[in-house]
């Protein structure tokens, strides 16, 4: 879940804190400028000696694991480029019998299809994000409470999951259509029902399980309306949409960027929805060009294509993201009164705002619900069902601990000796997630395999038995795509908790002799706690969701609960994965909630 | 530290078992779904011994095998269809196999020559009709395109292995031309664009959505006789077998190969001759509502129900040979569009 990756922070300015780092350069810049009398001078460049040797002193004890530390950083950088390099260069391979066949038919569908799609959903997102979040930030209605918890609960459904559900509930004999032969002829009914498996219906789709990105998005700037600029307008005479169309929309303009372009990112990676209902997105035709026309290289240079429209997405993000931080003056935070609205305004407010939380979440939910119930009782319960599951806890929990453990080391890294290349680190390491699972995964097989080979040579050279493909077969290879693609979580939330940590605690704790390891083992990490444990849960779940990358890179005998989902709905037999899918979206729930507790400004 | 080191030989410990042992193992990579086949590994294990490891995909099983070399876990793949047979072969992932035990059971026509592959059992691709709508007992593959059943014709992605299989058989008969212009018949027929499954069209047709729908014969005996809330579907609908103009009902192999770098190739010989012996064979015609391949086993009754099964004469290698073109022309004539 990469709700963390909102970033979208409101600020309480408060004085620039000085450390013992800034405080000599600082000093020294201001006495220059007041006074230029050397004697001052003096005072200060032996207050400057001083300083600079107890850092001196400190630093040169440190640097062993500072190095360490930098480097597994950068290696962590390496390994989530390696996907992508290893990408570029099975594309150069010539791909000359089927590139042709792929430009004229293949990838002009796939690119119209895509651009359309991520067209859809990222307007349609935008008008129920923004629009909810509206309604729920600026006016006070009855029900309203319930609904800041209900709206962003979308999330907690993976996206093939709403396609499964939806197709099921909609399609000739599903439970819609015999609830319409109650007023007309079956055969009649059949026209009534919506073609879900369709362009319009995957964006329809879509858009109800991602809409919550823009709106807690959007949420966390509306909520932060400063009254002040908002009173201006209404002296200037202007009236309440006039408002809403030229004061808080373009200052909450950044923030909806950003979730419409995590909307979107989602949306690219998906492969499950768009597959079953029929939209050839570029990630169906990189799938189907590899396995159905046995072309590596031409997939490769689809994923490649993927990968730009990928790339324009994040600078998107990025930029939106660096303007999007609101600032108010701590010392008069004057938040905009909520209007109320009563009665039957504030009823049609109500409804508008259950309609997405409804459709998103509750629908889906319900009716996993229900069919889990009915094959429980009728005892027909697939008994690999455990199994899957305990395979995915497995799964999730190591590559949950393993991107913690990273996310640690690169952004310490950066932290204790701040430089080019630790930042750059940070940065890599935090792209993982615009890799759609699939492409990630096909990008994988190289790298993976060439170290397996690496390996099995070693091992067979010091007379062991050939341990065959190591890290393939023992699930390592899903674990690296999990912790290549997730990431960018721990990273995100331990970057910001970080930045609330005072830098003169690890200064004063340096200075009263502690190592780096210690500060960090008795200082930092008991203040970072919130932080690990949310980058924790919100890894964890997305482990067990992802799709694509675990189809392709599970071991013998291993199955998770979302691939057991996908060949159950493959064979059209999604009913019988309902309790795993269950399991699923109940699992997504808390870290839902604690998402919204997280964005959340105490009222 | 150590609870690194604990953590460390946890991972170990758990992950452990998911490779392979000590005991006596065979590693199967199966198109067929898990459910299917578990069955018939189980019986493999009782009766033999040899504990069977199985991973299972719906795509890519041998463009991994290939990925991952000479190091390769893989002893036998199990495909669901001709064309992964095919793409095995030409792939350079499979080695002979040498087994008198096959060379007698498997027909010639169901076997490769050089003995890549056997084929261990076989489905039609047939027509679901509605019961009330169609009154013809018998049915054509040319008289699909026939303008007559516009908007009457449901059938799943013209890029599904099931469908490309049987359009290869048409280009291996007919030549390009004639099967782009009999693609481009039944794609003006069809109900609506292609999508689902086999088990989707079959309730289409039941819905009234379109008159004939195309599947293979075990998705409607599977109806049938499986979940209580898709009898409906197949009840609505009867199976015509339909045959080609000069004759015959396509038919698709289920094949076994053995892997190139197969680690326990004995183990996977045994395993193959194991799915051509009658105990297999029973559970294919049984359990799977599939024909077996060894003559004399008897048919599943709701098998035998569909009528006397005339297979297609030509041979399995000509129809592989003509896939590609087939998908190509499937893109040419915008048949998913």
């Amino acid at each position: 879940m990469p709700g963390t990756r909102l970033g979208v922070t409101v600020r309480v300015r408060h004085p620039p804190m000085a450390s013992l780092h800034d405080r000599p350069a600082f000093e020294e810049q201001r006495l220059r400028r007041l006074s230029k009398h050397e004697a001052s001078s003096r005072h200060i460049l032996v207050r400057n000696a001083a300083a600079r040797l107890l850092t001196m002193r400190a630093s040169v004890r440190a640097s062993r694991v500072e190095f360490i530390a930098l480097g597994i950083a950068l290696l962590v950088g390496l390994m989530v480029a390696a996907p992508v390099i290893s990408l570029a260069v099975t594309a150069l391979q010539p791909a000359v019998d089927i590139w042709p066949h792929l430009l004229a038919y293949v990838l002009p569908q796939s690119l119209r299809d895509t651009a359309l799609l991520l067209a859809g959903v990222g307007t349609l997102t935008l008008l129920i994000g923004a629009g909810t979040a509206w309604l729920v930030s600026s006016h006070d209605f009855p029900g309203r409470a319930l609904l800041i918890w209900l709206l962003p609960l979308p999330l907690a459904v993976p996206t093939y999951l709403s396609a499964y559900v939806y197709v099921d509930l909609f399609e000739p004999l599903g439970l819609a259509h015999r609830t319409l032969t109650l007023l007309m002829p079956a055969a009649e009914a059949v026209h009534w029902l919506p073609h879900l498996r369709s362009l319009p219906g995957a964006v329809l789709l879509l858009a109800l399980v991602l809409y919550p990105y823009v709106f807690l998005s959007a949420r966390a700037v509306f909520q932060a309306q400063s009254a002040d600029a908002i009173e201006a307008a209404r002296t200037l005479g202007a009236g309440r949409f006039t408002i809403l169309r030229r004061v808080i929309l373009p200052m909450a303009r950044p923030a909806l960027a950003v979730g419409v372009a995590l909307a979107a990112l989602e949306t690219l990676n998906d492969i499950g929805a768009s597959e079953y209902l029929g939209v050839r997105t570029l990630t169906v035709s990189v799938f189907s060009t590899w396995l159905n026309r046995g072309s590596l290289a031409g997939a490769a240079q689809l994923s490649l294509v993927l990968l730009g429209f990928a790339a324009l997405l994040i600078t998107v993000e990025r930029i939106g993201r660096r303007n999007a931080n609101v600032e108010f003056s701590a010392e008069n935070p004057r938040l905009r009164p909520r209007t109320k609205l009563a009665g039957l305004k504030g009823s049609l407010a109500f409804a508008a705002c259950l309609l997405p939380a409804l459709l998103g979440f509750i629908v889906p939910a319900a009716y996993l619900l229900g069919e889990s119930l009915r094959r429980s009782l009728a005892g027909r319960i697939d008994p690999s069902l455990w199994r899957d599951a305990l395979h995915t806890v497995t799964l999730a929990s190591i590559a949950t601990a393993l991107a913690l453990m990273l996310g640690l080391i690169v952004i310490l890294a950066a932290r204790w000796r701040p430089s080019r290349t630790a930042t750059a680190a940070v940065s890599v390491a935090q792209l993982g997630y615009a890799l759609p699972g699939l492409v990630l995964a096909l990008g994988l097989l190289a790298p993976l395999l060439a170290l397996d080979g690496a390996i099995a040579t070693f091992a067979q050279s010091i007379g062991l038995a050939s341990p065959g493909l190591l890290l393939m077969s023992s699930g390592g290879a899903v674990i690296a795509a999990y912790v290549i693609r997730f990431l960018a979580v721990p990273t995100g939330l331990l970057k910001a908790g970080f930045e609330r940590i005072p830098r003169d605690y690890d200064d004063s704790a340096r200075a009263a002799g502690a190592s780096r390891l210690v500060t960090l083992a008795k200082i930092d990490l008991p203040l970072l706690k919130p932080a690990l444990l949310g980058a924790a849960i919100l890894v964890f779940v997305d482990c067990l969701k992802e799709l694509p990358a675990t189809l392709l890179l599970r071991p013998l005998n291993v199955d998770t609960l979302s691939t057991s989902i996908y060949q159950y709905a493959s064979r059209g037999s999604f009913e019988e994965g309902a309790l795993a899918a269950l399991i699923i979206v109940a699992a997504s729930i808390p870290p839902v909630i604690w998402l919204t507790r997280f964005s959340d400004l105490p009222e | 530290m150590s609870r690194h080191r604990a953590a460390a030989l946890a991972f170990v410990a758990v992950l452990l078992p998911l490779q392979a042992g000590a005991a006596e193992q065979v590693n199967v990579y199966t198109y067929r779904e898990t459910k299917l086949v578990q069955p018939l590994f189980d019986a493999f294990t009782k009766d033999t011994g040899i504990a069977v490891n199985v991973i299972s995909a719906s795509s890519g099983l041998e463009q991994r095998i290939k990925a991952e070399g000479a190091n390769s876990p893989a002893d036998v793949l199990l495909t669901v269809d001709i064309g992964r047979i095919d793409e095995a072969v030409q792939a350079g992932i499979t080695q002979p196999i040498k087994s008198a035990v096959i060379d007698e059971t498997v027909p010639p026509r169901y076997r490769d020559p050089d003995g890549h592959w056997a084929g261990i059992s076989m489905r039609a691709r047939v027509i679901y009709a509605s019961k009330e709508r169609v009154k013809q007992n018998a049915i054509t593959y040319e008289e699909l395109a026939d303008p007559k059943w516009k908007g009457k014709i449901c059938i799943r992605s013209g890029q599904h292995i099931y469908n490309n299989a049987l359009f290869a058989a048409y280009v291996a008969k007919y030549g390009e031309e004639k099967a782009e212009a009999w693609l481009r018949g039944l794609k003006a027929n069809l109900a609506q664009k292609p999508s689902g499954g086999d088990r989707e069209t079959a309730r289409d047709v039941a819905a009234g959505k379109c008159d004939l729908g195309i599947g293979n014969t075990y998705y409607w005996a599977l109806m049938m006789n499986g979940d209580p809330d898709k009898k409906p579907w197949a009840e609505a609908t009867r199976v015509i077998l339909p045959t080609f103009e000069g004759g015959g009902t396509h038919v698709n192999l289920s094949g076994v190969l053995l892997a190139k770098n197969a680690p326990n190739k004995d183990n996977g010989v045994k395993l193959i001759e194991w799915l051509a012996g009658e105990k297999a064979q029973q559970i294919y015609a049984d359990a799977n509502y599939e024909y077996p391949i060894r003559p004399g086993v008897p048919l599943n009754p709701t098998i035998a129900s569909y009528g006397r099964l005339t297979a297609d004469p030509l041979p399995i290698a000509k129809i592989a040979a003509q896939r590609k073109a087939a998908s190509t022309l499937v893109d040419k004539v915008g048949f998913d569009n």
